[in-house]
């Protein structure tokens, strides 16, 4: 009992709240710039220019079919190759916004897929042009539906950003470890008490997805 | 890069094989306790019922390094004594299995509700009704994303170089620090992970459209 009495001591817990504090600051970053590219990659794709959207397919593709640890790999240790080098929590970031941007870019596609094509055809033939129907109409819709899914990929995030942790990223996963380093007697205590903190912000997201979903249905 | 490859060849594919040994027990162990979890998700006692939602919301909701990391610590330090590649299965097979039992609950519950009403007038129990009627049906809608499922555990078993697991990501690693040509060794890493996903994963998007 005076294990986790002592792990839990306000000093340790502080620590690991300002991980998670790093954790949530890499998340909500790397989700609002892959919502961005994300959006462009899959409109891209969508929309069936000649070439372009082929070599964006495989690219989105092939890199969705990559193990996220990988790209950070590659970004912290392959970039400097060509001179790049960045530190740890810009690659953390870089490197969760290419694997991200391509789910989302394929959550993107889906959702406009899931919008009816007549949507498109009578804005169309409104006289408006692709871009204002896409942007006006089909987009509004798409975006509609894609909620549960992106909510969904953004817990993922959240889950994955604990990987950053093999380049020293001070979030939450290597908050804990160094907590733990000290005494083997607190592995239990900190990773019960990781576990929660990543349970409670990903389980609210997932509640706040279910109830957005429910709201709109 | 065909020197890099050919001279560590043999690391290379003991790393690949370790990754497709770890992620072929990871999928098998987590179907079976998927599927049961997600049974549990749909009986009639309340109380099976909570157990079923507790697990899965748990194990969805924290990061497989986590949990991971915690058989890998805990287990040789109270229990028994194992290596990385064991628990690294572990920590992969406990996830998946949250995953599994939620796609599988799905596919239960798009089995049209009429089936089982049907079957338990016919005077069958619960679990007959489930094996025998409910199941079979269930099965058809849950394939492509179980593929996709498969997919991300090859791509989650990567998490197995943290604990010395001797998968293609721990091979790499050791092969890049050893030969400092970082970039080529991740780019044959990748391409070896994509000889196992991009196949599995066209397939399943072809598998999608045809049930569709």
């Amino acid at each position: 009992m005076q294990n986790w009495i002592d792990a839990y001591s306000w000093i340790n817990i502080r620590f690991l709240l300002q991980g998670l504090w790093i954790t949530i600051l890499i998340s909500v970053i790397s989700v609002i710039l892959s919502f961005i590219i994300g959006s462009v990659l899959g409109i891209i794709r969508y929309s069936k220019v000649p070439y372009l959207s082929k070599i964006v397919g495989f690219i989105i593709d092939v890199i969705r079919n990559l193990p996220l640890l990988l790209i950070i790999f590659f970004v912290y240790f392959g970039l400097p190759a060509f001179g790049f080098k960045p530190d740890t929590i810009p690659a953390a970031i870089l490197a969760m916004t290419v694997f991200e941007s391509m789910m989302i870019a394929e959550i993107i596609r889906s959702g406009i897929m899931a919008v009816d094509i007549g949507q498109m055809e009578a804005s169309r033939a409104m006289g408006m042009k692709m871009y204002q129907a896409m942007w006006h109409i089909v987009l509004p819709q798409a975006y509609k539906k894609m909620i549960p899914a992106m909510v969904s990929q953004f817990i993922s995030l959240i889950k994955d950003t604990s990987l950053a942790t093999i380049i020293v990223v001070p979030e939450l996963m290597q908050h804990g470890q160094v907590v733990y380093g000290q005494d083997p007697n607190y592995i239990i205590p900190v990773f019960v008490a990781m576990a929660l903190m990543y349970f409670v912000v990903c389980y609210a997201l997932s509640l706040l997805s279910k109830f957005i979903d429910h709201r709109m249905a | 890069m065909i020197n890099l490859l050919t001279n560590n060849w043999s690391e290379f594919i003991s790393g690949f094989g370790w990754t497709l040994l770890s992620s072929i027990l990871a999928l098998f162990f987590s179907l079976i306790i998927g599927s049961l979890f997600a049974i549990l998700e749909v009986v009639p006692n309340k109380f099976l019922r909570i157990v079923g939602n507790v697990y899965v919301e748990v194990f969805r909701n924290i990061p497989l390094l986590v949990i991971t990391m915690f058989f890998y610590l805990v287990i040789p330090l109270y229990i028994v004594k194992i290596n990385g590649f064991t628990a690294g299965t572990i920590g992969l097979t406990i996830y998946t299995s949250a995953f599994i039992a939620e796609t599988v609950r799905a596919g239960i519950n798009s089995v049209d509700i009429g089936q089982m009403e049907a079957s338990r007038g016919q005077g069958m129990t619960f679990w007959q009704a489930m094996r025998y009627i409910v199941l079979p049906q269930a099965f058809k809608y849950v394939i492509p994303p179980l593929g996709n499922q498969f997919v991300n555990l090859v791509k989650n078993s990567s998490v197995l170089a943290f604990v010395a697991g001797f998968d293609l990501m721990y091979q790499g690693n050791a092969i890049a620090s050893q030969t400092f040509e970082t970039v080529n060794t991740y780019v044959i890493v990748g391409i070896f992970y994509l000889i196992i996903t991009l196949p599995i994963s066209y397939y399943m998007q072809h598998l999608e459209k045809k049930l569709a």
